[in-house]
């Protein structure tokens, strides 16, 4: 079997008909399931009538979708500060699944499903795998972790609900990934694109050709990316690299999805409303202008979130696509606000230095930013793993490529960094997000 | 006529030029001449070994970056001037040399030196033109056994 044979049209997957819903029909569902929802919340999460209250808003206000800025914003930290059940609203007795986040600095943030939430979870994921072109008879490897984290218990119901093979092998293990791409004729993969370039370093390394394998789809997500990550996963692997949303506080991964012209994740906005708003007002933006994505569950029973600020970095467009799904695109998240890290004042993302780097290399290379604080100044020191493409034989060489780097980092963020050149694979490999800051600043 | 040199980047760190040469050592390779070239956080390492192949391969499966740079083994008269005759027929076809070390080998009153140029295959043209005697591979070995 080779991926050189066009694969089969996706047959009809009547799962996707809400994707095609026309606009003003699709409004009507969310204002219903918005009006419901807000009444629900209201009713059940003491934090949500107590935030409404405090602006003397009753659900009843809601009469237009229009009408949804009128209610008060959720964050991460509410979530914390109700840690573990307070913002359920549902009894226990109706709630048949817990995930956590891993939750890396002090407590987790909990989130809970009833029977029906894991169906909406396995519809809109079923839906995601049918929107890149999978189908019944794909063998899928699911390489998210499996347990808490909702990545590998998401993809997995909607790849069964689809109809392909699921191989549930979780997270790391790398050698037995690649074992099992090769000998069970794997067609997709869902994992973290960082761990995916990982896989294909070690198939390189162990002599496999990615490009020969039925391997042709990789859904990706977890963690912000880039395009010219996905530039580089498609030219190195020979597969079409997707892009797949979601977060646990919403539902999991399955928020919203690549078509295939990869134009950007449609939301599945029959279950989440979407906003993108001006992360320092509050204020909405316009279509196509960027901010932070603010995402409404339309249809979760144990745990509604209203107007959760995601953190998320994106822009929202109404603009046809050429699958003729009428669900809405956000940009594919590349930053997130949490991520911007503050040097001497300047506000600067990871992903604008991984554009950089690759603008100079041509690929993107494996780094890691490094912070530290000497004698009361912030530096920046940006580490770069020297790949065989770049590796010239000369010390000036090396030294006009550390230049380049440096000149193109202090172009496109306003700093010069320090760069410096190290031996392949001393930066740890992520098998599941990739740790791109360490910050040894002593605040 | 061109000998296979091998570059190595190394970080300028405790221990990290002996991890190549004990890796060579164990699999019993041997090393001709090398060199090192050094900046502030890096260097350099450059080998002539005769299994280059299996060292390249071995190198790089220990994570190590290795490269293959053609440079060329030239015989130089032992005596004063014999280096400047060398390198004035090289400068006269402007051909660079980039950089250049010694090989601990000498036959009668000749020594070796490995060069590094810009343009290996001119240099090649210009030295036979020149009959500056150019070492090759079979020759270096066969020396070196005997």
């Amino acid at each position: 079997m080779s991926k050189h044979t066009l694969p089969k049209a996706a047959p009809f997957n009547p799962v996707s008909a809400p994707d095609f819903l026309p606009a003003p029909q699709l409004r009507e569902l969310q204002l219903t399931r918005l009006r419901k929802i807000v009444a629900h919340a209201y009713e059940r999460v003491a934090l949500f009538r107590e935030r409404m209250n405090e602006r003397s808003l009753k659900p009843g206000d809601i009469q237009s979708l229009d009408d949804i800025v009128k209610l008060p914003f959720c964050v991460k930290t509410d979530l914390r500060d109700t840690y573990p059940f307070g913002l359920f609203a549902t009894p226990m007795s109706e709630i048949v699944r817990l995930h956590a986040s891993t939750g890396t600095t002090g407590k987790p943030i909990v989130v809970a499903y009833t029977q029906n939430d894991v169906d909406v979870w396995t519809n809109v994921m079923h839906r995601s795998l049918a929107a890149c072109g999978l189908h019944r008879g794909d063998i899928l490897q699911n390489a998210y972790g499996y347990g808490l984290f909702t990545g590998g218990l998401g993809a997995h119901y909607g790849g069964e609900a689809l109809g392909a093979t699921v191989i549930p092998i979780s997270g790391g293990n790398t050698q037995r990934q690649l074992m099992v791409l090769k000998d069970f004729n794997v067609t997709a993969i869902c994992c973290t694109p960082s761990y995916f370039l990982h896989i294909i370093d070690q198939a390189a390394e162990a002599g496999v050709n990615m490009k020969e394998l039925p391997l042709r789809v990789g859904v990706f997500g977890a963690e912000p990316w880039t395009e010219s990550m996905r530039q580089r996963i498609q030219q190195d692997s020979g597969i079409k690299a997707y892009d797949i949303y979601g977060l646990s506080e919403i539902i999991g991964p399955g928020v919203a999805m690549e078509c295939q012209c990869q134009a950007g994740p449609h939301i599945f906005e029959d279950y989440f409303y979407p906003e993108v708003i001006d992360a320092a007002t509050g204020k909405p933006c316009a279509d196509g202008v960027e901010g932070e994505l603010v995402l409404t569950t339309l249809g979760k029973e144990a745990m509604p979130m209203i107007r959760y600020r995601t953190r998320d970095i994106t822009t929202l467009t109404s603009e046809p696509c050429g699958c003729g799904r009428t669900l809405r695109r956000i940009q594919r998240i590349s930053r997130r606000s949490d991520d911007m890290i503050i040097i001497r004042g300047v506000n600067v993302y990871p992903s604008q230095i991984e554009t950089a780097l690759l603008k100079v290399e041509g690929a993107l290379p494996h780094y890691q930013i490094v912070l530290t604080r000497e004698k009361g100044l912030d530096e920046i020191e940006v580490q770069v793993e020297v790949t065989g493409e770049v590796f010239s034989d000369t010390v000036g060489g090396l030294e006009q490529l550390q230049a380049r780097l440096a000149k193109s980092i202090e172009t496109a963020t306003g700093l010069r960094p320090r760069v410096r050149l190290i031996q392949p694979h001393s930066i740890q490999r992520s098998e599941g997000k990739a740790k791109r800051v360490i910050d040894q600043r002593k605040m | 006529m061109k000998l296979k040199q091998l570059s190595v980047f190394l970080e300028n760190k405790p221990g990290a030029l002996s991890t190549p040469v004990k890796l060579l050592a164990e699999a019993g390779i041997n090393i001709l001449t090398l060199s090192m070239a050094e900046a502030q956080q890096y260097g350099i390492l450059r080998l002539i070994v005769r299994e280059w192949e299996t060292a390249k391969k071995l190198l790089a499966k220990n994570d190590l970056l290795v490269k293959t740079t053609d440079v060329l083994a030239i015989e130089v008269s032992d005596r004063p001037g014999g280096l400047a005759e060398v390198l004035a027929a090289l400068e006269k076809a402007g051909v660079n040399v980039e950089y250049m070390y010694a090989f601990t080998l000498r036959r009668e009153s000749r020594a070796l030196l490995v060069f590094r140029f810009d343009d290996p295959d001119k240099a090649v043209g210009v030295l036979q033109k020149n009959k500056i005697n150019i070492v090759g591979s079979v020759e270096l070995f066969k020396r070196h056994e005997g």
